[in-house]
Protein backbone atom coordinates (compact mmCIF):
# COMPACT_ATOMS: atom_id res chain seq x y z
CA UNK A 1 0.00 0.00 0.00
CA UNK A 2 2.61 2.59 0.84
CA UNK A 3 4.27 2.13 -2.52
CA UNK A 4 0.99 2.84 -4.22
CA UNK A 5 0.74 6.11 -2.35
CA UNK A 6 4.31 6.94 -3.03
CA UNK A 7 3.92 6.34 -6.72
CA UNK A 8 0.90 8.55 -6.97
CA UNK A 9 1.87 11.35 -4.69
CA UNK A 10 5.53 11.69 -4.23
CA UNK A 11 7.22 14.52 -5.96
CA UNK A 12 10.54 13.14 -7.04
CA UNK A 13 13.35 14.15 -4.78
CA UNK A 14 15.06 17.21 -6.18
CA UNK A 15 18.62 16.59 -7.19
CA UNK A 16 21.23 17.61 -4.62
CA UNK A 17 22.90 20.97 -4.56
CA UNK A 18 24.70 22.46 -7.47
CA UNK A 19 22.76 20.57 -10.12
CA UNK A 20 19.39 22.24 -10.48
CA UNK A 21 18.99 25.94 -11.06
CA UNK A 22 16.40 27.57 -8.78
CA UNK A 23 12.83 27.21 -9.92
CA UNK A 24 11.70 30.62 -11.22
CA UNK A 25 8.15 30.12 -9.89
CA UNK A 26 9.32 29.47 -6.38
CA UNK A 27 8.60 31.95 -3.61
CA UNK A 28 11.17 30.30 -1.39
CA UNK A 29 14.03 28.09 -2.56
CA UNK A 30 16.26 26.09 -0.29
CA UNK A 31 19.28 25.05 -2.34
CA UNK A 32 21.72 22.47 -1.06
CA UNK A 33 21.68 23.85 2.47
CA UNK A 34 24.20 22.31 4.81
CA UNK A 35 24.91 23.38 8.37
CA UNK A 36 27.86 22.23 10.43
CA UNK A 37 28.23 23.52 13.98
CA UNK A 38 31.74 24.01 15.27
CA UNK A 39 31.73 23.00 18.93
CA UNK A 40 34.42 22.31 21.49
CA UNK A 41 33.79 18.61 20.94
CA UNK A 42 34.39 18.91 17.19
CA UNK A 43 32.19 19.55 14.20
CA UNK A 44 28.54 18.49 14.33
CA UNK A 45 26.70 18.15 11.05
CA UNK A 46 23.10 19.13 11.79
CA UNK A 47 21.86 19.41 8.22
CA UNK A 48 23.66 17.64 5.37
CA UNK A 49 21.97 18.64 2.15
CA UNK A 50 18.48 20.04 1.80
CA UNK A 51 16.87 21.26 -1.40
CA UNK A 52 13.22 22.15 -1.87
CA UNK A 53 11.01 24.94 -3.21
CA UNK A 54 7.85 26.50 -1.89
CA UNK A 55 5.44 27.99 -4.40
CA UNK A 56 3.73 31.26 -3.53
CA UNK A 57 0.67 30.62 -1.39
CA UNK A 58 1.64 27.09 -0.43
CA UNK A 59 1.15 25.67 3.06
CA UNK A 60 3.85 23.06 3.57
CA UNK A 61 4.64 21.10 6.70
CA UNK A 62 8.11 19.93 7.57
CA UNK A 63 8.19 16.79 9.73
CA UNK A 64 11.09 14.78 10.96
CA UNK A 65 12.27 12.77 13.92
CA UNK A 66 13.44 14.80 16.89
CA UNK A 67 16.97 16.07 16.46
CA UNK A 68 16.68 16.07 12.69
CA UNK A 69 17.78 19.68 12.41
CA UNK A 70 14.34 21.21 11.82
CA UNK A 71 15.09 24.25 13.94
CA UNK A 72 18.53 24.63 12.39
CA UNK A 73 16.98 24.65 8.93
CA UNK A 74 14.39 27.21 9.98
CA UNK A 75 17.10 29.47 11.36
CA UNK A 76 18.95 29.26 8.06
CA UNK A 77 15.78 30.05 6.10
CA UNK A 78 14.86 32.98 8.34
CA UNK A 79 18.32 34.49 7.97
CA UNK A 80 19.13 34.21 11.68
CA UNK A 81 22.00 31.87 10.86
CA UNK A 82 24.14 31.49 7.77
CA UNK A 83 24.26 27.99 6.27
CA UNK A 84 27.71 26.41 5.97
CA UNK A 85 27.00 25.56 2.35
CA UNK A 86 24.19 26.26 -0.08
CA UNK A 87 21.78 29.15 -0.07
CA UNK A 88 18.21 30.22 0.56
CA UNK A 89 16.42 32.36 -2.01
CA UNK A 90 13.34 34.45 -1.28
CA UNK A 91 11.75 35.69 -4.51
CA UNK A 92 15.02 34.83 -6.21
CA UNK A 93 17.11 36.99 -3.88
CA UNK A 94 19.59 35.33 -1.56
CA UNK A 95 18.71 35.55 2.14
CA UNK A 96 21.66 37.00 4.06
CA UNK A 97 19.84 38.44 7.07
CA UNK A 98 16.23 38.41 8.33
CA UNK A 99 14.21 39.35 5.21
CA UNK A 100 11.61 42.07 5.46
CA UNK A 101 8.86 39.95 3.98
CA UNK A 102 9.26 37.02 6.34
CA UNK A 103 7.91 36.45 9.85
CA UNK A 104 8.75 33.69 12.30
CA UNK A 105 6.54 32.23 15.04
CA UNK A 106 8.61 30.42 17.64
CA UNK A 107 7.60 27.51 19.83
CA UNK A 108 8.49 29.32 23.06
CA UNK A 109 5.77 31.99 23.01
CA UNK A 110 6.54 32.87 26.64
CA UNK A 111 10.03 33.95 25.66
CA UNK A 112 9.18 35.29 22.22
CA UNK A 113 6.61 37.77 23.50
CA UNK A 114 8.03 40.63 25.51
CA UNK A 115 6.63 40.53 29.06
CA UNK A 116 7.25 44.26 29.54
CA UNK A 117 4.86 45.14 26.73
CA UNK A 118 1.10 44.80 26.60
CA UNK A 119 -0.49 42.57 23.96
CA UNK A 120 -1.12 45.52 21.67
CA UNK A 121 2.41 46.89 22.04
CA UNK A 122 3.88 43.47 21.28
CA UNK A 123 1.92 43.24 18.03
CA UNK A 124 2.68 46.85 17.17
CA UNK A 125 6.45 46.85 17.80
CA UNK A 126 7.62 45.48 14.40
CA UNK A 127 5.35 47.98 12.63
CA UNK A 128 6.64 50.83 14.76
CA UNK A 129 10.14 49.75 13.88
CA UNK A 130 9.20 50.01 10.20
CA UNK A 131 8.06 53.60 10.91
CA UNK A 132 4.52 53.02 9.70
CA UNK A 133 2.10 55.85 10.42
CA UNK A 134 0.11 55.56 13.63
CA UNK A 135 -3.26 55.18 11.90
CA UNK A 136 -1.91 52.43 9.65
CA UNK A 137 -0.38 50.63 12.63
CA UNK A 138 -3.62 50.80 14.56
CA UNK A 139 -5.55 49.38 11.64
CA UNK A 140 -3.12 46.47 11.12
CA UNK A 141 -2.96 45.66 14.83
CA UNK A 142 -6.75 45.74 15.19
CA UNK A 143 -7.19 43.50 12.16
CA UNK A 144 -4.57 41.04 13.34
CA UNK A 145 -5.99 40.79 16.86
CA UNK A 146 -9.44 40.38 15.35
CA UNK A 147 -8.18 37.62 13.05
CA UNK A 148 -6.84 35.55 15.96
CA UNK A 149 -9.87 36.29 18.15
CA UNK A 150 -8.07 38.43 20.70
CA UNK A 151 -9.60 41.85 20.18
CA UNK A 152 -10.89 41.81 23.77
CA UNK A 153 -7.51 41.75 25.55
CA UNK A 154 -5.25 44.38 23.88
CA UNK A 155 -4.26 45.97 27.19
CA UNK A 156 -3.37 42.75 29.01
CA UNK A 157 0.18 41.64 29.47
CA UNK A 158 1.09 38.34 27.73
CA UNK A 159 1.78 36.61 31.03
CA UNK A 160 -1.77 37.31 32.15
CA UNK A 161 -3.04 35.10 29.31
CA UNK A 162 -3.20 31.33 28.91
CA UNK A 163 -0.57 29.57 26.78
CA UNK A 164 -2.87 29.20 23.80
CA UNK A 165 -3.80 32.87 23.92
CA UNK A 166 -0.15 33.87 24.15
CA UNK A 167 0.62 31.91 21.00
CA UNK A 168 -2.33 33.67 19.34
CA UNK A 169 -0.69 36.98 20.22
CA UNK A 170 2.53 35.80 18.58
CA UNK A 171 0.54 34.77 15.48
CA UNK A 172 -1.21 38.16 15.45
CA UNK A 173 2.17 39.87 15.59
CA UNK A 174 3.29 37.85 12.56
CA UNK A 175 0.03 38.53 10.69
CA UNK A 176 0.17 42.29 11.35
CA UNK A 177 3.71 42.32 9.93
CA UNK A 178 2.16 41.36 6.55
CA UNK A 179 4.76 38.78 5.57
CA UNK A 180 4.82 36.95 2.27
CA UNK A 181 6.34 33.93 3.96
CA UNK A 182 5.44 32.78 7.47
CA UNK A 183 7.75 30.31 9.20
CA UNK A 184 6.45 28.45 12.21
CA UNK A 185 8.77 26.44 14.43
CA UNK A 186 6.70 23.80 16.24
CA UNK A 187 4.37 26.58 17.38
CA UNK A 188 1.84 24.35 19.12
CA UNK A 189 4.17 21.88 20.82
CA UNK A 190 3.69 23.53 24.19
CA UNK A 191 -0.11 23.95 24.28
CA UNK A 192 -2.78 21.45 25.32
CA UNK A 193 -4.54 19.21 22.77
CA UNK A 194 -7.83 21.12 22.57
CA UNK A 195 -6.16 24.51 22.20
CA UNK A 196 -3.92 22.95 19.63
CA UNK A 197 -6.84 21.86 17.46
CA UNK A 198 -8.26 25.40 17.61
CA UNK A 199 -4.91 26.92 16.69
CA UNK A 200 -4.52 24.52 13.75
CA UNK A 201 -7.85 25.68 12.36
CA UNK A 202 -6.80 29.27 13.02
CA UNK A 203 -3.69 28.77 10.88
CA UNK A 204 -5.73 27.25 8.05
CA UNK A 205 -8.16 30.17 8.11
CA UNK A 206 -5.41 32.82 8.31
CA UNK A 207 -3.59 31.11 5.45
CA UNK A 208 -6.71 31.09 3.26
CA UNK A 209 -7.61 34.67 4.11
CA UNK A 210 -4.18 36.17 3.51
CA UNK A 211 -2.90 33.86 0.79
CA UNK A 212 0.58 33.80 2.30
CA UNK A 213 3.17 31.06 1.99
CA UNK A 214 3.56 29.06 5.19
CA UNK A 215 6.29 26.64 6.19
CA UNK A 216 5.12 24.85 9.30
CA UNK A 217 7.67 22.78 11.20
CA UNK A 218 6.27 20.10 13.49
CA UNK A 219 7.11 16.72 14.94
CA UNK A 220 3.43 15.79 15.06
CA UNK A 221 2.47 13.56 12.14
CA UNK A 222 -1.30 14.08 12.46
CA UNK A 223 -0.79 17.81 12.59
CA UNK A 224 1.36 17.84 9.47
CA UNK A 225 -1.17 15.85 7.44
CA UNK A 226 -4.15 17.83 8.74
CA UNK A 227 -2.58 21.23 8.11
CA UNK A 228 -0.46 20.88 5.03
CA UNK A 229 -1.04 20.85 1.31
CA UNK A 230 2.27 19.12 1.23
CA UNK A 231 4.43 17.34 3.79
CA UNK A 232 8.21 17.35 3.56
CA UNK A 233 9.65 14.48 5.57
CA UNK A 234 13.20 14.84 6.84
CA UNK A 235 15.56 11.98 7.55
CA UNK A 236 17.36 11.61 10.84
CA UNK A 237 20.56 13.61 11.37
CA UNK A 238 22.62 14.44 9.30
CA UNK A 239 19.49 15.57 7.59
CA UNK A 240 18.37 15.15 4.00
CA UNK A 241 14.86 15.01 2.56
CA UNK A 242 13.33 11.59 3.07
CA UNK A 243 10.23 12.26 1.04
CA UNK A 244 8.20 15.12 -0.39
CA UNK A 245 4.52 14.21 -0.21
CA UNK A 246 1.46 15.94 -1.67
CA UNK A 247 -1.52 15.94 0.70
CA UNK A 248 -4.58 15.49 -1.52
CA UNK A 249 -7.20 16.12 1.15
CA UNK A 250 -10.10 18.51 0.43
CA UNK A 251 -9.30 22.18 0.93
CA UNK A 252 -12.09 22.59 3.47
CA UNK A 253 -10.83 20.78 6.53
CA UNK A 254 -12.34 20.34 9.94
CA UNK A 255 -11.09 18.49 12.94
CA UNK A 256 -13.83 15.86 13.06
CA UNK A 257 -14.55 14.99 9.43
CA UNK A 258 -11.13 15.44 7.88
CA UNK A 259 -9.46 13.35 10.52
CA UNK A 260 -11.94 10.51 9.99
CA UNK A 261 -11.49 10.38 6.20
CA UNK A 262 -9.93 7.10 4.99
CA UNK A 263 -7.48 9.15 2.93
CA UNK A 264 -6.33 11.00 6.06
CA UNK A 265 -5.62 7.68 7.73
CA UNK A 266 -3.69 6.43 4.69
CA UNK A 267 -1.55 9.54 4.48
CA UNK A 268 -0.97 9.58 8.21
CA UNK A 269 0.01 5.94 8.06
CA UNK A 270 2.41 6.62 5.24
CA UNK A 271 4.12 9.58 6.92
CA UNK A 272 4.37 7.56 10.11
CA UNK A 273 6.11 4.72 8.27
CA UNK A 274 8.53 7.09 6.63
CA UNK A 275 9.41 8.65 9.97
CA UNK A 276 9.97 5.19 11.45
CA UNK A 277 12.22 4.36 8.51
CA UNK A 278 14.09 7.60 9.04
CA UNK A 279 14.55 6.82 12.71
CA UNK A 280 15.80 3.35 11.86
CA UNK A 281 18.50 5.00 9.77
CA UNK A 282 17.09 4.28 6.33
CA UNK A 283 18.22 7.02 3.97
CA UNK A 284 17.07 7.93 0.49
CA UNK A 285 19.51 7.34 -2.36
CA UNK A 286 20.45 11.00 -2.63
CA UNK A 287 21.76 11.03 0.93
CA UNK A 288 24.66 8.69 0.35
CA UNK A 289 26.51 11.20 -1.79
CA UNK B 1 2.89 44.74 78.40
CA UNK B 2 -0.64 44.91 77.09
CA UNK B 3 0.84 45.37 73.64
CA UNK B 4 2.77 42.14 73.64
CA UNK B 5 -0.31 40.24 74.79
CA UNK B 6 -2.35 41.64 71.90
CA UNK B 7 0.35 40.89 69.37
CA UNK B 8 0.62 37.34 70.64
CA UNK B 9 -3.08 36.87 70.20
CA UNK B 10 -3.03 38.32 66.67
CA UNK B 11 0.53 37.92 65.46
CA UNK B 12 0.22 40.02 62.30
CA UNK B 13 3.40 41.27 60.68
CA UNK B 14 2.84 44.97 61.40
CA UNK B 15 1.93 44.47 65.06
CA UNK B 16 4.96 42.29 65.65
CA UNK B 17 7.14 44.89 64.00
CA UNK B 18 5.80 47.69 66.16
CA UNK B 19 6.11 45.53 69.27
CA UNK B 20 9.74 44.87 68.32
CA UNK B 21 10.54 48.57 68.07
CA UNK B 22 8.79 49.32 71.38
CA UNK B 23 10.69 46.47 73.02
CA UNK B 24 13.98 47.85 71.69
CA UNK B 25 13.23 51.38 72.90
CA UNK B 26 12.15 50.07 76.33
CA UNK B 27 15.39 48.12 76.72
CA UNK B 28 17.37 51.20 75.64
CA UNK B 29 15.43 53.32 78.17
CA UNK B 30 15.86 50.87 81.05
CA UNK B 31 19.54 49.91 80.62
CA UNK B 32 21.06 53.37 81.42
CA UNK B 33 18.37 54.15 84.01
CA UNK B 34 19.09 51.10 86.21
CA UNK B 35 22.81 51.69 85.69
CA UNK B 36 23.76 48.60 83.68
CA UNK B 37 25.46 50.94 81.18
CA UNK B 38 26.81 54.41 81.93
CA UNK B 39 24.18 57.04 81.05
CA UNK B 40 27.00 59.39 80.03
CA UNK B 41 27.80 57.15 77.04
CA UNK B 42 24.33 55.81 76.35
CA UNK B 43 21.67 58.29 77.37
CA UNK B 44 18.14 56.83 77.78
CA UNK B 45 16.03 56.60 74.63
CA UNK B 46 13.70 59.37 75.83
CA UNK B 47 16.62 61.84 76.07
CA UNK B 48 17.79 61.00 72.55
CA UNK B 49 14.28 61.20 71.08
CA UNK B 50 13.82 64.57 72.76
CA UNK B 51 17.10 65.80 71.30
CA UNK B 52 15.99 64.53 67.87
CA UNK B 53 12.65 66.35 68.20
CA UNK B 54 14.58 69.51 69.14
CA UNK B 55 16.82 69.02 66.04
CA UNK B 56 13.73 68.86 63.85
CA UNK B 57 13.01 72.46 64.84
CA UNK B 58 16.51 73.75 64.01
CA UNK B 59 17.44 75.28 60.67
CA UNK B 60 21.06 74.16 61.13
CA UNK B 61 19.94 70.52 61.34
CA UNK B 62 17.96 70.75 58.10
CA UNK B 63 20.89 72.51 56.44
CA UNK B 64 23.16 69.59 57.39
CA UNK B 65 20.54 67.11 56.15
CA UNK B 66 20.31 69.09 52.94
CA UNK B 67 24.08 69.03 52.43
CA UNK B 68 24.31 65.30 53.03
CA UNK B 69 21.38 64.56 50.76
CA UNK B 70 22.71 66.84 48.03
CA UNK B 71 26.06 65.02 48.00
CA UNK B 72 24.16 61.71 48.07
CA UNK B 73 21.92 62.69 45.16
CA UNK B 74 24.61 64.20 42.91
CA UNK B 75 26.94 61.28 43.56
CA UNK B 76 24.23 58.70 42.95
CA UNK B 77 23.00 60.33 39.73
CA UNK B 78 26.52 60.53 38.28
CA UNK B 79 27.22 56.92 39.31
CA UNK B 80 23.92 55.69 37.79
CA UNK B 81 24.50 57.48 34.49
CA UNK B 82 28.13 56.41 34.16
CA UNK B 83 27.58 52.82 35.28
CA UNK B 84 24.47 52.29 33.16
CA UNK B 85 26.10 53.72 30.04
CA UNK B 86 29.35 51.80 30.45
CA UNK B 87 27.49 48.68 31.58
CA UNK B 88 25.34 48.59 28.45
CA UNK B 89 28.25 49.27 26.13
CA UNK B 90 30.67 46.81 27.71
CA UNK B 91 27.98 44.21 28.42
CA UNK B 92 26.90 44.17 24.78
CA UNK B 93 30.32 43.24 23.48
CA UNK B 94 31.99 39.95 24.33
CA UNK B 95 35.34 41.48 23.39
CA UNK B 96 34.97 44.48 25.72
CA UNK B 97 33.68 42.24 28.52
CA UNK B 98 36.77 40.04 28.39
CA UNK B 99 39.03 43.04 27.85
CA UNK B 100 37.79 44.88 30.96
CA UNK B 101 37.02 41.92 33.22
CA UNK B 102 40.34 41.63 35.05
CA UNK B 103 40.64 45.41 35.52
CA UNK B 104 37.13 45.54 36.94
CA UNK B 105 37.83 42.63 39.28
CA UNK B 106 40.94 44.48 40.50
CA UNK B 107 39.35 47.92 40.99
CA UNK B 108 36.02 46.79 42.39
CA UNK B 109 37.23 45.36 45.73
CA UNK B 110 39.18 48.54 46.64
CA UNK B 111 37.24 49.97 49.59
CA UNK B 112 36.14 53.48 48.81
CA UNK B 113 37.39 54.76 52.19
CA UNK B 114 40.93 53.84 51.15
CA UNK B 115 40.64 56.70 48.67
CA UNK B 116 39.99 59.32 51.39
CA UNK B 117 43.60 60.62 51.46
CA UNK B 118 43.56 60.91 47.68
CA UNK B 119 40.20 62.70 47.73
CA UNK B 120 41.50 65.23 50.26
CA UNK B 121 44.64 65.76 48.20
CA UNK B 122 42.62 66.35 45.06
CA UNK B 123 39.66 68.36 46.35
CA UNK B 124 40.36 69.40 49.94
CA UNK B 125 37.58 69.65 52.53
CA UNK B 126 34.77 70.15 50.08
CA UNK B 127 31.78 68.30 48.75
CA UNK B 128 33.83 67.09 45.77
CA UNK B 129 35.77 64.82 48.13
CA UNK B 130 32.53 63.22 49.33
CA UNK B 131 31.36 62.93 45.73
CA UNK B 132 34.48 61.10 44.66
CA UNK B 133 34.01 58.45 47.37
CA UNK B 134 30.25 58.16 46.80
CA UNK B 135 30.61 57.78 43.04
CA UNK B 136 33.42 55.24 43.31
CA UNK B 137 31.51 53.04 45.75
CA UNK B 138 28.09 53.22 44.05
CA UNK B 139 29.45 52.88 40.53
CA UNK B 140 30.46 49.23 40.96
CA UNK B 141 27.17 48.22 42.54
CA UNK B 142 25.28 49.40 39.47
CA UNK B 143 27.87 48.50 36.85
CA UNK B 144 28.07 44.84 37.88
CA UNK B 145 24.27 44.53 37.98
CA UNK B 146 23.92 46.04 34.51
CA UNK B 147 26.53 43.60 33.17
CA UNK B 148 24.49 40.69 34.58
CA UNK B 149 21.31 42.20 33.19
CA UNK B 150 22.66 42.61 29.68
CA UNK B 151 23.95 39.02 29.76
CA UNK B 152 20.48 37.78 30.77
CA UNK B 153 18.82 38.69 27.47
CA UNK B 154 16.73 35.78 26.24
CA UNK B 155 17.89 34.12 23.05
CA UNK B 156 14.37 33.61 21.70
CA UNK B 157 13.42 37.23 22.45
CA UNK B 158 16.55 38.39 20.65
CA UNK B 159 15.89 36.12 17.63
CA UNK B 160 12.31 37.38 17.53
CA UNK B 161 13.50 40.98 17.45
CA UNK B 162 16.04 40.16 14.74
CA UNK B 163 13.54 38.28 12.59
CA UNK B 164 11.24 41.31 12.70
CA UNK B 165 14.04 43.47 11.39
CA UNK B 166 14.91 45.38 14.58
CA UNK B 167 18.38 46.84 14.22
CA UNK B 168 21.07 47.05 16.88
CA UNK B 169 19.71 50.28 18.36
CA UNK B 170 16.07 49.16 18.37
CA UNK B 171 17.06 45.84 19.97
CA UNK B 172 18.96 47.67 22.71
CA UNK B 173 15.97 49.88 23.37
CA UNK B 174 13.16 47.33 23.16
CA UNK B 175 14.84 44.10 24.30
CA UNK B 176 18.16 44.61 26.09
CA UNK B 177 17.17 47.62 28.17
CA UNK B 178 13.88 46.17 29.51
CA UNK B 179 15.64 42.87 30.28
CA UNK B 180 18.39 44.65 32.20
CA UNK B 181 16.02 47.09 33.91
CA UNK B 182 15.27 44.88 36.96
CA UNK B 183 19.02 44.41 37.45
CA UNK B 184 19.61 48.14 37.03
CA UNK B 185 16.94 48.89 39.64
CA UNK B 186 18.50 46.44 42.10
CA UNK B 187 21.87 48.05 41.47
CA UNK B 188 20.47 51.53 42.08
CA UNK B 189 18.78 50.42 45.31
CA UNK B 190 22.03 48.91 46.60
CA UNK B 191 24.01 51.93 45.44
CA UNK B 192 21.57 54.31 47.17
CA UNK B 193 22.37 52.73 50.56
CA UNK B 194 26.08 52.57 49.83
CA UNK B 195 26.07 56.22 48.72
CA UNK B 196 24.52 57.27 52.03
CA UNK B 197 27.14 55.33 53.99
CA UNK B 198 29.93 56.98 52.02
CA UNK B 199 28.36 60.44 52.28
CA UNK B 200 28.28 60.18 56.09
CA UNK B 201 31.75 58.59 56.22
CA UNK B 202 33.30 61.34 54.11
CA UNK B 203 31.75 64.03 56.28
CA UNK B 204 32.88 62.29 59.47
CA UNK B 205 36.43 61.67 58.39
CA UNK B 206 37.19 64.50 55.98
CA UNK B 207 34.96 67.04 57.66
CA UNK B 208 33.10 68.17 54.55
CA UNK B 209 29.79 69.79 55.55
CA UNK B 210 26.78 67.57 56.38
CA UNK B 211 25.27 65.30 59.01
CA UNK B 212 28.51 63.31 59.41
CA UNK B 213 30.45 66.41 60.41
CA UNK B 214 27.63 67.38 62.84
CA UNK B 215 27.95 63.95 64.48
CA UNK B 216 31.70 64.44 64.91
CA UNK B 217 31.17 67.96 66.27
CA UNK B 218 28.47 66.79 68.73
CA UNK B 219 30.76 64.01 69.94
CA UNK B 220 33.77 66.28 70.48
CA UNK B 221 31.53 68.87 72.15
CA UNK B 222 30.23 66.30 74.61
CA UNK B 223 26.61 66.58 73.36
CA UNK B 224 26.12 62.83 73.61
CA UNK B 225 22.30 62.85 73.33
CA UNK B 226 22.64 65.18 70.36
CA UNK B 227 25.15 62.81 68.75
CA UNK B 228 22.81 59.86 69.18
CA UNK B 229 19.96 61.94 67.80
CA UNK B 230 21.96 62.64 64.63
CA UNK B 231 22.85 58.96 64.30
CA UNK B 232 19.16 58.14 64.55
CA UNK B 233 18.46 60.76 61.89
CA UNK B 234 20.90 59.10 59.47
CA UNK B 235 19.19 55.78 60.16
CA UNK B 236 15.80 57.28 59.39
CA UNK B 237 17.14 58.70 56.14
CA UNK B 238 18.42 55.23 55.23
CA UNK B 239 15.00 53.68 55.89
CA UNK B 240 13.31 56.41 53.87
CA UNK B 241 15.65 55.93 50.90
CA UNK B 242 14.99 52.21 50.90
CA UNK B 243 11.20 52.71 51.02
CA UNK B 244 11.29 55.17 48.13
CA UNK B 245 13.55 52.86 46.07
CA UNK B 246 11.27 49.87 46.62
CA UNK B 247 8.27 51.96 45.63
CA UNK B 248 9.96 53.12 42.41
CA UNK B 249 11.03 49.54 41.68
CA UNK B 250 7.47 48.25 42.08
CA UNK B 251 6.14 50.96 39.79
CA UNK B 252 8.68 50.54 36.97
CA UNK B 253 8.77 46.74 37.09
CA UNK B 254 5.06 45.98 37.42
CA UNK B 255 5.45 43.48 34.56
CA UNK B 256 8.35 41.58 36.13
CA UNK B 257 7.81 38.18 37.72
CA UNK B 258 9.27 39.35 41.04
CA UNK B 259 6.61 42.06 41.31
CA UNK B 260 3.57 41.04 39.31
CA UNK B 261 0.56 39.28 40.74
CA UNK B 262 -0.07 36.08 38.80
CA UNK B 263 -3.63 36.59 37.62
CA UNK B 264 -4.92 34.69 34.64
CA UNK B 265 -7.51 36.66 32.69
Amino acid sequence: MPSEITDKNTVTNPAPAGGTPPNPDAMLSVLGVKKVYQTDGGAIEAVRNLTFDLRAGELACLVGPSGSGKTTLLKCISGLMAPTEGQVLLNGVEVSGPPKKMAVVFQEYGRSLFPWMRVRENVELPLKNQRLAKAERDRLVDEALEAVGLSHVPMSYPWQLSGGMQQRVAIARAVAYQPEVLLMDEPFAAVDAQTRADLEDLIRSVWKKLGITILFVTHDIDESVYLGERVIILSSSPTVIQEDLVIDLPAERDQLNTRSLPRFTELRHHVYEQIQLAKAGHRPAAASR
Amino acid sequence: MDNTVTSRRRPTKELLGIAGIIGFLLTWEVLPRVGIVDARFLPPASDVLLALARDFGLAAFWLAVGETMLAWLIGLVIAVLAAALLGFIIGSSAFLRKFTNSTVEFLRPIPSVALIPLAVLLFGVKMESSLMLIIYASFWQIFIQVLYGVADVDNVAMNTAKSYGLGQLARTRYVVFPTALPYLMTGIRLAASVALILAITAELVIGSPGLGREIALAQSGGAISGMYALVLATGLIGVLINLVMRFVERKTLSWHSSVRAEVIV
